[in-house]
């Protein structure tokens, strides 16, 4: 049984000009210690289908599903009380900006006692001594002195190491990193990308790379779903999508990306394949 | 032969007025850059943030003046801290900033922001200026029904073009770009590249392109310079830093780079298979 199951997810929004299909009928599922990648361009519904399995979305979002199960368990009749106990306790989610992430307001090591308390009840000498441990795990130097300092006296990428901390915390099952090294520098990418694969490891999670960089597709996943426009175009262990991408719309990504590129031009997009071509290839 | 730029020594530092609980101090953002650079031709700036090369950017582009060193535009030395900038410097010069959702006015539309550098440099009739800008909304691949709209109804590819247009709208000889494609998606990303280099090529452009990503700079680049801590660690043609990089610095950012292809994904599944 797989850890995270979605089949024929949709999600529609509510606007002014009518509803608004962010995600149409998309099927995935992942696997205890293993790396997905979820990849595709800005619109494509990448987050949002995510956002919608642990019930994240705003009011307006109209969420359907033939199944949408976590370890066995329904997520779609389950209360919202019982899905908060689920949602930063077993499913773990990373952001985009560290920065914006994190509350300006109070410092990290209070974030990050916040879940140790909702979630574990631990008291307070646990909690610290729980927060200087995954500290050090994520590589923060001095931790306990860390633990003071406020989101704005610390860089980016220690902020995001701060966030993977956090998410951490409570040992879940699977953890969603949306876009979690696209605001930072390459070397920086690199350190947390390592630290997100080891700590994947060590603790056999199932891990959710949303993603628009191929490169990090290539470096991290295991197995690779390909959206577009809310669809999903193809799905395929990472190599054989690399290798042999079945779809127009894979192939015409690889062919966009600078370092294949072979004439003075790059091949774009929309001038390879239309809107049609690429959605007929969609697989539901 | 001039140049069309010329850096030589270029530093810059910034004061951090004190206050009652820290002492002042000074930032020395640059610390001696020199380059030359020819017509058409472009030179890639490599770093990550904090070292220096929007700064660098800024004082190419004539906003902030440089510290100590000087600066040659078109084999003229040009000093913004001693004297006036010229509406003829201005010309010459123009920038691309990286987020084309903070750089344009969301209550001007595309027509006057287009339209802008001309009225503020340029003594050109309305009527002219009107013409000059349709005809580069065309130029940059966007439609003359975009003339009256407003910035919010593009999408970032589209308004990176709009940024690009109101750049070219003085006919400079330089351009600095800095970050442009690095908010944009992979399939927006190229069509951006592609449409510096046929604006490269018509408009005879020389190019400052500031960047992080590797795998750009690689495509665009005719020379490249790596910055770290403000100083330029390394400085050659666009072979030589890929092919030989010297500065440890340079071989760390290489390494760094996320690699896409087959035989990286097949050596990186092998070591985990092994362990």
């Amino acid at each position: 049984m797989a850890l995270l199951e979605i089949e024929n997810l949709v999600v529609e929004f509510q606007t002014a000009s009518g509803p608004f299909r962010a995600v149409d009928g998309v099927s995935l599922n992942v696997n205890k210690g293993e790396v997905l990648a979820i990849v595709g361009e800005s619109g494509s519904g990448k987050s949002v289908s995510m956002l919608a399995a642990m019930g994240l979305l705003p009011w307006t979002a109209n969420v359907t599903a033939d199944r949408l199960t976590f370890d066995g368990r329904n997520l779609l009749t389950m209360s919202a009380a019982d899905r908060r106990k689920i949602v930063g306790k077993e499913i773990a989610m990373i952001f985009q900006e560290p920065i914006a992430s994190l509350n300006p307001c109070f410092t990290v090591g209070f974030q990050i006692e916040e879940v140790l308390r909702v979630h574990l009840r631990l008291d307070r000498s646990a909690r610290r001594k729980r927060a200087i441990e995954l500290f050090e795990a994520v590589g923060i130097p001095d931790p306990a002195e860390r633990l003071r300092h406020f989101p704005h006296q610390m860089s980016g990428g220690q902020c995001q190491r701060v966030m993977i901390a956090i998410a951490l915390a409570c040992n879940p099952k699977l953890l969603i990193a949306d876009e979690p090294t696209t605001a930072l520098d390459v070397t920086i990418q690199k350190q947390i990308l390592d630290l997100l694969m080891k700590l994947q490891a060590e603790h056999g999670m199932g891990l959710i790379m949303i993603t628009h960089n191929m490169g990090v597709v290539a470096e991290t996943a295991d197995r690779v779903v390909v959206q577009y426009k809310g669809r999903k175009i193809e799905e395929a262990d990472v190599l054989s999508l690399f290798e042999s991408p079945k779809s127009n719309y894979t192939r015409a990504l690889l062919a966009a990306l600078p370092e294949n590129a072979t004439g003075d031009r790059l091949p774009t997009i929309s001038e390879l394949f239309n809107d049609q071509q690429i959605l007929e290839g969609a697989s539901r | 032969m001039t140049h069309v730029l010329e850096a030589r020594n270029l530093m810059r530092d910034y004061h951090v007025p004190g206050s009652l609980f820290r002492k002042a101090r000074t930032v020395h953002a640059l610390k001696g850059v020199s380059f030359k650079l020819d017509e058409g031709k472009t030179l890639a700036i490599v770093g990550e943030s904090g070292c220096g090369k929007s700064t660098l950017g800024r004082i190419l582009t004539l906003i902030d003046p440089a510290t100590s060193g000087e600066l040659l535009i078109d084999g003229r030395k040009v000093d913004i801290a001693t004297e006036r900038l010229t509406p003829e410097m201005r010309r010459k010069v123009q920038i691309v900033f990286q987020n084309p959702y903070g750089s344009l006015n969301p209550r001007q539309k595309i027509g006057d922001i287009l339209a802008e550098p001309l009225v503020i440099n340029t003594e050109v009739p309305a009527a002219e200026r009107r013409d000059r800008a349709m005809a580069m909304l065309k130029k940059v691949g966007l439609e003359e029904k975009h003339y009256n709209r407003y910035p919010h109804m593009f999408s970032g590819g589209q308004r990176q073009r709009i940024a690009i247009a109101r750049a070219l709208m003085l006919n400079p000889k330089l351009l600095v770009l800095d970050e442009p494609v690095s908010a944009l998606d992979l399939s927006v990303q190229a069509q951006v590249l592609n449409l510096l280099a046929d604006l490269q090529d018509e408009f005879k452009l020389t190019y400052v392109f500031i960047s992080h990503d590797l795998s750009v700079v690689r495509y665009i680049a005719n020379d490249v310079m790596v910055m770290y801590y403000g100083e330029a660690v390394e400085y050659g043609s666009r072979d030589e830093v890929f092919s030989d990089p010297q500065h440890s610095y340079t071989k760390t950012l290489f390494a760094a780079t996320p690699r896409a292809d087959v035989a990286s994904i097949k050596a990186r599944l092998a070591s985990k298979d092994a362990a």
